[in-house]
């Protein structure tokens, strides 16, 4: 019984570390060619730098693009997405489940119809189709959901009303209660929101390639360009670039959910201990 | 201090928008520095009176809420210089305790030192001075609830509003705090509007309890009055235990199904109640204003029913007097055996008439009890 036991838990440890394997290789291997000399002849021609150095030369451009597109796209959606799910949750009730369900729709949706549909809608005008506002529209129609769902995650989970009648019997106006006690409290989910925002809006492919121009291309449209044209190591070089500025993101972002996590137990264990 | 602001209450009515009448026109005065308890059911709108005098409902039309005479029905909770302890505390979860209590002291923009002296005055005054830099996530229930007392205190209020302050605690603890909040009351001499369905809280606490049912005023009165000449069978049921008779009132007596008891066991506190009134009406009295007597000093014989030890006296109900058992009480020590034939007696000023006018409109809901 004991035997049988330890023999499937090590069973199962394989299992898992070979699936691990098989996802974790293809991704080292793609990171090693990009520093590898000559990718055919393999690691005994050497590493080297200069690929990086070759993609940072060609790509620094969609690089900042990406960088300033994500940007934008944060502060967008702070500041529209924010309000709106503090109103969402000040009104509840059925009319917000129906405004919250419109506002998802676009994720559900191909990011290619989002795109085609911006075309229709405003490709015509000219200016404003071939400069990164164009894709900056389409980046924030995709992200803003995730921002109001979070930062309504959390407004749910706390009694966020009766906070704020609890500030305002001790005198506090909208404007004061908002600053001390709802932006406080919903800090987490703010900020859960906008490393994805970050994250999704950086590694949007779909719905950009449909809306680049020549002269507006991101990270992830500038990549599959390498692939087409370039050697595999300068596209390699390209997607290491790409990872160590994706990764630290997604990694924050699993730390703040595993804190927020922490926290939310400690306070109901605290709760039940007697005074 | 503003220690005497008096609160008036003009036809409050709330009807919610989905049409719910929470609260029937209601009219309440609360003299300055006065303990008023808001005691009721479940449902029976207390929170939502208590949360119109705060500022927190709008009013129907029509209602106005005054503040030492002066009219307060448009400012809105901000405005009204009250303190508020919530069922659930409402503390702010992102700041110290120090830092709850200090709130209101900063929203009126107070100083640096005024506010510390203040914030250090009301963490003695609860003893918590050692959780003054905790954070409320690491408070236990009792903790939690001096915090938001001292948070409410802390900025003088002119009206301290309470809802449900003790409910949340185990029973230990809210005797406890209960007899601290009764001392705090009286020291501070604060008008305080204190909400609770909890009758012994109601009792220990009140200069006056305001019984609720069905948005509706059911009598108000100081506990005893309350307690010792409820108007009506509602007030009666719902504070304490009551055995209710239907009989009628004659010249010789309150006469029961052919048996006439004596006026002397009438309660003659109320004015009302000596009354002689040839009508059917209906009488009260509790199990502990009756004795066990032999047969020929009996008002009633009946049998026993069940019996409960409590300790320092036996509850027993006795059927064969009323159509629904008779629960008496007594101090007698040897057991008592399920079927015994017993005489009772009601003592001398324990039987109490309600007054028939208001015996039409009585709520018939079963309420529940919050004592046995
Ligand atoms: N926002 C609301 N919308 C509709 N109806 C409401 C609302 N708030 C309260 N009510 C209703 O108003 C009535 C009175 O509610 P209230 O909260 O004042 O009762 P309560 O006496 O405080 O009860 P409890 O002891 O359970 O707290 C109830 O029937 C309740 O369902
Ligand atoms: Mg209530």
């Amino acid at each position: 019984m004991m035997l049988s036991r330890k023999l499937s838990f090590y069973l199962q440890l394989l299992f898992t570390l070979l699936v691990c394997a098989f996802l974790i290789v293809p991704v080292v291997l793609s990171a090693l060619a990009g520093v590898t000399a000559n990718f055919f002849v393999g690691l005994e021609s050497g590493l080297t730098l200069s690929w990086l150095a070759q993609v940072i030369d060609l790509y620094t451009d969609t690089i900042y693009l990406s960088l300033l597109i994500a940007f934008a796209c944060l502060v967008i959606t702070l500041i529209i997405g924010v309000p709106a799910a503090y109103a969402l949750a000040r009104m509840g009730g059925r009319s917000a489940r129906i405004i919250e369900e419109t506002i998802v729709l676009p994720v559900a949706v191909p990011g290619l119809a989002i795109a085609l549909a911006l075309i229709l809608s405003y490709g015509g005008f000219r200016e404003f189709r071939s400069s990164w506002l164009f894709i900056l529209v389409g980046h924030v129609l995709y992200t803003l959901p995730f921002m109001i769902r979070s930062v309504l995650a959390v407004l749910s989970s706390i009694d966020f009303k009766t906070l704020e009648e609890g500030a305002a019997s001790l005198g506090a106006g909208f404007w004061y209660r908002l600053k001390t006690v709802v932006l406080p409290n919903v800090r987490p989910g703010i900020l859960a929101g906008s490393l994805m925002v970050v994250t999704l809006s950086i590694g949007e492919f779909n719905l950009t390639w449909m809306l680049h121009t020549p002269i507006t291309k991101t990270l992830p449209v500038g990549l599959a360009d390498s692939y087409a044209s370039m050697r595999l190591e300068v596209a390699s070089a390209y997607t290491l670039i790409f990872f160590i500025m994706i990764v630290p993101l997604l990694i924050a972002m699993q730390m703040l959910s595993a804190s927020n996590k922490a926290k939310t137990t400690k306070h109901s264990v605290t709760k039940n201990i007697g005074s | 201090m503003n220690s005497n602001t008096s609160v008036q209450v003009i036809n409050c009515g709330k009807t919610f928008e989905d049409g719910t009448q929470a609260l029937q026109p209601i009219n309440l005065e609360i003299k300055g520095g006065e303990t008023l308890v808001l005691l009721g059911p479940s449902g029976c709108g207390k929170t939502t009176l208590l949360r119109i005098i705060a500022g927190l409902e709008t009013l129907d039309a029509g209602g106005q809420v005054l503040f030492n005479g002066e009219d307060v029905s448009h400012l809105p909770v901000e405005k009204r210089n009250i303190g508020m302890v919530f069922q659930s505390y409402a503390l702010f979860p992102n700041m110290t305790v120090r830092d709850n209590i200090g709130y209101g002291l900063k929203v009126r923009r107070q100083s640096l030192a005024d506010r510390q002296t203040r914030i250090q005055e009301m963490l003695a005054m609860m003893h918590i001075e050692n959780l003054a830099e905790r954070q409320i996530s690491q408070l236990s229930g009792g903790q939690r609830q001096r915090v938001a007392l001292a948070r409410a205190i802390a900025v003088r209020p002119k009206v301290l509003l309470l809802d449900e302050p003790l409910t949340a605690l185990d029973a230990l603890l809210r005797e406890r705090l209960r007899v601290e909040i009764d001392t705090l009351l009286r020291s501070l001499g604060i008008t305080a509007i204190y909400v609770t369905h909890d009758q012994s809280e109601a009792m220990a606490l009140a200069d006056r309890i305001v019984v609720m049912s069905n948005g509706r005023i059911a009598q108000q009165g100081t506990p005893r009055e309350i307690y010792q000449q409820p108007s009506n069978s509602f007030v009666a049921d719902f504070i304490g235990t009551a055995n209710k008779i239907n009989g009628r009132m004659t010249d010789q007596g309150f006469e029961v199904e052919g048996v006439v008891l004596p006026k002397s066991i009438l309660n003659v506190v109320g004015g009302n109640s000596t009354s002689a009134n040839p009508i059917q009406t209906q009488a009260i009295f509790r199990p502990e204003d009756t004795e066990i007597v032999s047969q020929d000093q009996a008002h009633f014989n009946g049998q026993v029913a069940s019996t409960f030890f409590m300790g320092d006296r036996t509850r027993l109900l006795v059927d064969g007097i009323s159509e629904s058992p008779i629960i008496v009480e007594t101090t007698f020590k040897q057991e008592i055996s399920i079927g015994t034939e017993i005489s009772i007696r009601i003592k001398d000023q324990g039987l109490m008439l309600l007054p028939d006018e208001l015996i039409e409109d009585l709520p018939k809901e079963i309420v529940e009890k919050t004592e046995q």
